[in-house]
């Protein structure tokens, strides 16, 4: 609705073609400030959360509550000084920030945020979502590879390990839930949970679906219990240590977009994207976006929770964890979502 | 044909995986200090652990020959600066018991209880690091919260928070606060609802304890052999608490069990530790309600001069096994002093534990063998 009028607008004294590229440059800009600013308060959020687990009082000092302590740091980085190693390998060295925070962005633009406001809304939404993903972990192999250092090696190369492992459960755990779908288009995948979140629809094998997707959802973010790319006690910072300044900032950053991004696939597949529950604020627009975002923290608060609260894993208890435990019963949960789905036994409201 | 040749001369050339170096510290947050290990090692399995001394060397024993035996005291709380209270206890005993020098009763009482507490605060400490090696990082927190009450009772018993200074041959430097008694009781009753969160927290945890269960096993013998002490010695099942073997202080007037475990894994050398707590506590209470009245010192001479001898004296730290090893030629300073450390023996045998284990695995191992770098270096 928003979209289409200010196209309407830009076509009314422009060409097409000129049109069509300003928007895209607008939505480009809109997104980049957005997600810049959402990044950046994740971080704040992440922070106090740490610090109501930990009996502190965290940021509390710049702006009210601490509010603008997030946006101090990001200066602080933006105008600290690049330094690297004389023996990395400067081109992929430089690379590997960009590639991270791009998939990042990238994969934000295909969110429903409410009825209308996506920017891109393409039939294979879940697979471009889950196919960007993937790329992200280019940039830290690059990274890690480039940096010439043994921590950011060993760091890098568990991350390989570990995302491409735990890639089959998220891609598993959604295809599980496309068969109650039959789309993968994200607008469409909202469209059908107007009968009822997908969670309920479907029922027994969609919370086993939620469950996989959750863990190694948090996996493919590289965050604890999974954050053994990382493991400051074991490699110091792992991929990222010879990183500095903004650079770092945008591995930085693009951990939290993507902590985001697999909360908000979790909110438009299990929990009905942007829909209020039973209906309830339907008549009032752009209350969708509340609810989104709401559904999404929520998510989002449950994955700093499991951050805080439990110890990492061992690197081969994590492939143990994925190749004969979540891998096998992601399996037979397909199976069983496609026999309820065949013998239509979901609950429908 | 030329790259077959080639393939011949290089020794590389035969596809395999190479072992290499990695230098883990001297600043690294898993070795908890200025301590370097060397590792060798092979994807991610470790083949070697060569710890490298010396980047907190003080010369502490050397120091001591120059010191009169009351400045001795004070420098033993920078070794194991977590078990201040009871490195300096052992030199006040070492150098009582060269002198025949019966302490009154209070004393000998306050020093246990200061002991027990210093006991526990460093257990609180290793297992807030415990959580944190292992990458829960919340269980640091609770450990400090928990051992600011017992630094809040040293500051107001002594002034100091960690380097305590209290003990001096002879008895203590002061009398206890009147609030000590008082303070303590809070202390355990607070610490008793507390101690039940940390298993709640941590030790119940699948992930911890599939970290440390069948994780860096270290049998009885070894543990014999290596001149292991403390927890780490009887999570193997080797009972060697000096408290029990031999008392000194008060610690022959109550009763406690020695926390033993036969595993001599990880896990064992945890749970060893949370039980030396409730030990502790035991400790403390059974003593609390009843410290004697009387002097807090007996008098000495302002230069203390022990006789001709070798004198030899052994403490229970949190850590192990600290002995006291005093030669005298009769004169105001020692002739040579030397201090048995548990640290240093209880490091030796790391390699021998974490050899074919992971990084992760060297990583939970060294935080429950529980170094003090500046204990090991002295």
């Amino acid at each position: 609705m928003k979209i289409l009028s200010i196209n309407e607008w830009l076509l009314s004294f422009m060409p097409a073609g000129a049109a069509s590229i300003t928007e895209m440059v607008l939505i480009a800009l809109i997104y980049l400030t957005v997600f810049a600013v959402l990044g950046l308060y994740l971080v704040l959020l992440e922070r106090k959360v740490a610090a109501w687990f930990q009996l502190r009082l965290g940021p509390n000092r710049v702006g009210y509550k601490g509010m603008f302590q997030t946006l101090a740091d990001a200066l602080k980085l933006v105008s600290k000084e690049l330094t690297g190693t004389v023996k990395a390998d400067k081109f992929l060295y430089n690379l590997a920030p960009y590639f991270v925070i791009i998939t990042a962005l990238m994969a934000l633009s295909v969110f429903p945020f409410t009825e209308n406001l996506q920017a891109f809304d393409i039939n294979i939404g879940l697979f471009f979502l889950i196919a960007i993903s993937s790329i992200g972990v280019i940039g830290i192999l690059l990274g890690g590879w480039g940096s010439n250092n043994k921590f950011a090696l060993i760091g890098a190369m568990r991350s390989g390990v570990q995302t491409i492992s735990y890639e089959l459960s998220v891609g598993l755990s959604l295809l599980t839930m496309v068969i109650l779908t039959g789309s993968l288009q994200l607008s469409e995948i909202i469209e059908v949970q107007k009968n009822g979140w997908l969670i309920v629809q479907g029922h027994i094998p969609a919370m086993i679906a939620f469950m996989i997707y959750m863990i190694s959802g948090t996996a493919e973010t590289n965050r604890a219990p999974f954050d053994m790319v990382e493991a400051e006690s074991e490699l110091g910072a792992g991929y990222h240590t010879e990183y500095s300044g903004m650079k770092f900032a945008y591995f930085f950053l693009a951990e939290f977009i993507n902590m985001f991004i697999i909360a908000a696939i979790a909110t438009t597949v299990f929990f009905g994207g942007w829909l209020s529950p039973f209906g309830i604020t339907e008549s009032i627009p752009f209350m969708g976006i509340f609810w989104f975002l709401a559904k999404t923290f929520v998510l989002v608060f449950l994955m700093m929770w499991f951050r805080w609260t439990f110890p990492r894993l061992r690197v081969d208890q994590l492939l143990t964890l994925e190749w004969k435990y979540l891998l096998p019963i992601n399996l037979v949960n397909l199976v069983l979502m496609a026999v309820i789905v065949w013998l239509n036994i979901t609950i429908q409201f | 044909m030329e790259t077959a040749t080639l393939n011949n001369t290089s020794p590389k050339s035969n596809f395999k995986s190479e072992e290499y170096f990695i230098n883990m510290g001297p600043q690294h947050p898993a070795t908890h200090g200025v301590l370097r290990l060397l590792l060798t090692i092979d994807g991610e399995i470790i083949k070697k652990v060569e710890p490298d001394l010396g980047y907190i060397h003080r010369s502490i024993e050397k120091m001591c020959e120059k010191d009169s035996y009351q400045q001795i005291v004070h420098l033993t709380d920078r070794m194991d600066y977590l078990s201040s209270h009871i490195n300096n206890e052992a030199v006040c005993l070492a150098v009582e018991n060269a002198l025949e020098l019966e302490v009154p009763e209070r004393v000998q009482v306050i020093r246990t209880i200061l002991g027990e507490l210093t006991r526990l605060s460093s257990h609180m400490l290793w297992w807030g690091v415990m959580g944190m090696d292992v990458g829960a990082l919340t269980t640091y927190f609770y450990g400090f919260r928990d051992r600011e009450m017992i630094n809040d009772i040293f500051e107001e018993t002594c002034g100091a928070r960690l380097t305590m200074n209290y003990n001096i041959p002879g008895g203590l430097m002061h009398d206890i606060h009147p609030n000590f008694v008082k303070r303590v009781k809070e202390f355990i009753a607070h610490f008793k609802t507390k101690l039940p969160e940390y298993d709640r927290l941590l030790t119940g945890n699948v992930i911890f304890q599939k970290r440390t269960k069948g994780v860096g096993i270290l049998s009885k013998e070894d543990a014999i052999n290596f001149g292991a002490s403390g927890p780490v010695a009887r999570a193997s099942g080797y009972s060697c608490d000096v408290r029990k073997y031999h008392p000194y202080s008060a610690l022959d007037k109550v009763n406690f069990k020695e926390a033993l475990d036969t595993a001599g894994d990880s896990f064992a050398r945890y749970t060893v530790r949370i039980r030396e707590m409730w030990e502790s506590l035991s400790i403390i209470e059974q003593l609390i309600d009843n410290i004697p009245e009387g002097e807090h010192k007996v008098a000495t001479n302002a230069v203390i001069k022990l006789p001709k001898g070798d004198f030899y004296q052994k403490v229970e730290t949190a850590r192990g096994e600290l002995g006291v090893y005093i030669i005298s030629t009769g004169t105001k300073n020692p002739h040579r002093v030397k201090f048995r450390s548990p640290g240093l023996s209880n490091l030796s045998l790391l390699n021998h534990i974490a050899v074919g284990g992971k990084i992760g695995d060297l990583v939970a191992t060294m935080a429950t063998i529980d170094i003090v770098v500046p204990d090991i270096d002295r």
